[in-house]
């Protein structure tokens, strides 16, 4: 695991100095909220559209940045190093870590950003929307990381991944839809624990599936 | 004597429909340079990817033999140096930044005696703090045999070491060969009559066989 977590400081070192995928989240973010901002106007938008319009700029922002943590090495043709200074689970592990906090500032970010600037996101419980908020987080990186490692090699990268990531990541976007509006409904977490359960499933599920993937897909 | 060794058993590849070795087999044994050659196109950098785990062969094995044991593909990265003109360093770091970046990834301590030793060696010491964008195709070439050589690997794997190398570097390189060679095997893939000369045995690849051991 340590080093795994010198390969995540070496990749975070790395994009402090080319800013190769902080500078293109950003731009996106900012795009597209003042884009929705723009096309609402002065109409009065219901509090459940503002939860769904939360997570298609997060599964579009995701598609935008965290898709570079194999496709930047495969770019700058840094893979061949790669496989010479560390096993396969190390270099998955220290990717994940990137994308990890990667995903977290970008969603918070989002999500701030959404309170701020829409009167009609309000969420009552707090608490579940937390909960659905760290799992979907850990849903979105493992996925992206993994779709990343795919399409890494292909030639057509920048289309590869929306195709990719839409019957991957629907899922768990189609159940943090469902928990966002249970929040803003006030639920409690006992009575949605049904959608939290099914999304630590899916975390599980695609965490264990993309470890036994990535040896085959580093390899070839 | 060393306790690794190397072997190849009824290698194959093909790419697509192309075929590009057939059914290789071939024992590397400690002590010895040795040098692959053959025509462009002969397979000489797949081999070369091949033994170092980078790629997989479609059939056939590469054992690695460590203590009489065949070594775990997951530990084989700490067991190999390679030099290559497609290898790429990071261009964003330093040359010590990358070298300390590699050794932390590996889980070794940087030895800094032996990276001050190697870089001396290689001409590069007084720009070791310079970013890599800034370095010549020769001085990155050069830093790639400070990075292969860092963790004292017992295979060495050099695919054509002296190209953009000016005549003090290949010098600078040969120099290298001879004191790191100890008990380890060093494969040379080139076509450079300089580097060939330097090798114990030479095996030459042609029509997907191994035409001949020289």
């Amino acid at each position: 695991m340590i080093k795994a977590f010198y390969l995540f400081k070496k990749d975070w070192e790395s994009e402090l100095r080319t800013r190769y995928a902080i500078n293109a989240l950003a731009m996106f973010i900012l795009v597209a909220i003042s884009v929705i901002l723009f096309s609402i106007g002065q109409e009065k938008i219901s509090e459940y559209l503002t939860g769904g319009l939360l997570w298609v700029v997060i599964f579009f922002s995701a598609m935008s940045g965290l898709a570079r943590a194999f496709v930047s090495e495969e770019e700058r043709g840094t893979t061949i190093t790669l496989h010479l200074i560390a096993a396969p689970s190390t270099v998955f592990s220290g990717k994940l870590i990137f994308n990890l906090i990667l995903v977290f500032m970008m969603n918070a970010a989002i999500s701030i950003l959404f309170s701020l600037l829409f009167d009609a996101f309000v969420i009552k419980n707090l608490m579940l929307f937390i909960l659905a908020f760290i799992f979907g987080n850990i849903g979105i990186a493992i996925s992206s990381t993994i779709i990343s490692a795919i399409i890494a090699k292909a030639n057509t990268k920048g289309t590869l991944y929306p195709v990719l990531s839409f019957p991957i990541l629907l899922p768990l976007i189609l159940i943090l839809m469902d928990l966002t509006k249970l929040a803003m409904d006030g639920e409690s977490v006992s009575s949605s624990f049904t959608n939290i359960a099914a999304l630590v499933c899916y975390d599980v599920i695609m965490g264990t599936a993309s470890y036994l993937l990535f040896d085959f897909i580093w390899k070839e | 004597m060393t306790d690794y060794s190397l072997h190849l058993e009824s290698l194959t590849k093909i790419f697509g429909r192309r075929l590009v070795f057939d059914k290789l087999t071939y024992n590397f044994l400690p002590g010895k340079v040795y040098g692959i050659s053959g025509p462009n196109g002969s397979g000489k950098s797949t081999l070369s990817k091949i033994i170092a785990g980078i790629i997989t062969p479609t059939t056939g094995k590469v054992l690695h033999k460590s203590n009489a044991k065949i070594v775990k593909p997951e530990e084989l990265h700490n067991l190999i140096g390679f030099v290559s003109p497609y290898l790429v360093l990071y261009d964003e770091f330093t040359a010590h930044e990358n070298l300390l970046h590699f050794a932390r990834i590996r889980g070794v301590k940087l030895d800094s005696g032996r990276e001050d030793d190697l870089l001396n060696k290689m001409g590069i010491y007084n720009r070791r703090n310079d970013l890599v964008k800034a370095y010549s195709s020769g001085m990155k070439q050069r830093l790639k045999f400070v990075f292969a050589l860092l963790h004292n690997p017992k295979l060495l794997i050099l695919d054509e070491p002296t190209s953009n190398l000016d005549n003090s570097g290949k010098d600078a390189v040969y120099e290298l060969l001879k004191s790191e060679l100890h008990d380890n095997v060093i494969i040379i893939a080139s076509n450079e009559d300089g580097d060939l000369a330097k090798c114990n045995e030479v095996i030459y690849l042609e029509n997907y066989k191994i035409k001949n051991g020289q």
